[in-house]
């Protein structure tokens, strides 16, 4: 990192002393804490709209099919799908706490939540990878891989098309954000965060919130029409 | 604990909101309501619509409460709560034209259908929405395979 010799040319001008993590071109912690989370948040933007089109997608075709989506929601287990949502749920619960963590300094609770949330995201995605592997030996694949053979409507592969692209996709974005909590946990265990510079962790945490908010949309979808 | 510990609130320009005790009622809140969704979908509220309206305003209370308070819009500075608002009015945008436009589209078959692409004869391939595309073929065309022979059962 440069922001040593940032903090030691600053010095040198003689702005006094400086926080290590205060970039040059922000005057100062508070300003630069904002200015990120006004990038964060323009990037979840982007995430939005990138669900969005599929979420618009599956609207229309569930207007289109209704009977054969309804057919083949019954080829998920909802309460996987509940458990799931109250795993996702709980390990919001634990990023939040990890922020707040941050923000009192208590170095011991921030490790703590890291370590809870970064399980909970496994536990998620081990679920989902019971509920995949029931789906891929049933043959209730997306499009032209959809080889079920028992009885079912005939659009019912537009259903798992749908179900296979937005969970994978949000499958996708917990496994990103796994990875992601581990750099913050490795950091975090070296003490790199502290109440004064935690932009990291509260990013994380607000990308973490949004594949929940992603998944609270996502399990109605999937597993509760009636 | 830090040396600049006492002015780290000053530092980041940063008052301290929510706690433990705050997030706690939230995950309750949370969970509550998502055993009221799944409850909810065992009942019916008359119509296949009206159940996945009840799911959508539910959920939609869920993700309120997951940006005020876990993404801690309630206590933000308002512009990171308006890219979020625009980003869901483009969203709803989104929604809105290809919704006006279901009309006018006809039905899409499965990508290993061996029927023909277009077939005048039912009548409303003008019209769409599930017209040429039979929940059951009959009778299939010669020579062309219907995707699922199982559903003739």
């Amino acid at each position: 990192m440069s922001s040593h010799a940032i903090t030691a040319d600053h010095e040198a001008h003689g702005h006094g002393h400086h926080d290590p993590n205060l970039q040059h071109h922000f005057a100062e912690m508070g300003q630069q804490f904002e200015c990120s989370k006004i990038g964060m948040w323009l990037f979840l933007a982007t995430e939005v709209l990138l669900f969005g089109g599929l979420f618009v997608g599956y609207g229309l075709m569930q207007g289109q099919h209704p009977e054969a989506f309804k057919s083949a929601h019954h080829h998920l287990d909802w309460r996987m799908g509940a458990l799931n949502t109250i795993v996702l749920l709980i390990s919001s619960f634990t990023m939040v706490m990890a922020v707040w963590s941050a923000q009192t300094n208590n170095q011991k609770a921030l490790i703590r939540n890291l370590i809870l949330t970064i399980g909970c995201a496994c536990t998620f995605m081990v679920v989902k990878y019971f509920e995949y592997s029931h789906k891929y030996h049933e043959g209730l694949l997306p499009g032209a891989f959809y080889s079920y053979t028992g009885p079912h409507q005939n659009a019912e592969f537009v259903f798992f098309s749908f179900y296979f692209m937005m969970t994978g996709l949000h499958g996708i974005h917990v496994t990103a954000g796994i990875v992601v909590l581990c750099y913050l946990l490795y950091r975090a265990k070296q003490g790199a965060y502290n109440s004064s510079y935690y932009t990291p962790i509260d990013l994380t945490g607000l990308y973490w919130h949004l594949v929940d908010l992603i998944w609270i949309y996502l399990f109605p979808l999937f597993y509760l029409i009636s | 604990m830090s040396t600049h510990h006492t002015d780290s609130h000053h530092d980041t320009g940063h008052h301290l909101h929510g706690g433990p005790k705050v997030y706690g009622v939230v995950l309750a809140a949370l969970l509550t309501l998502t055993i009221i969704t799944v409850v909810a979908s065992k009942i019916d509220f008359g119509s296949a619509s009206a159940n996945v309206i009840i799911a959508l305003i539910i959920a939609t209370i869920k993700a309120t409460i997951v940006a005020l308070w876990f993404m801690h819009l309630k206590y933000d500075k308002p512009v990171n709560g308006m890219i979020f608002a625009s980003t869901l009015f483009f969203l709803a945008l989104f929604f809105a034209y290809p919704y006006i436009d279901t009309n006018s589209r006809t039905d899409v078959k499965p990508s290993n259908w061996k029927g023909p692409a277009y077939m005048p004869d039912s009548g409303s391939a003008v019209r769409g929405i599930g017209a040429n595309f039979p929940v059951a073929p009959a009778p299939p065309p010669p020579g062309a395979k219907p995707a699922e022979p199982a559903a003739k059962h």
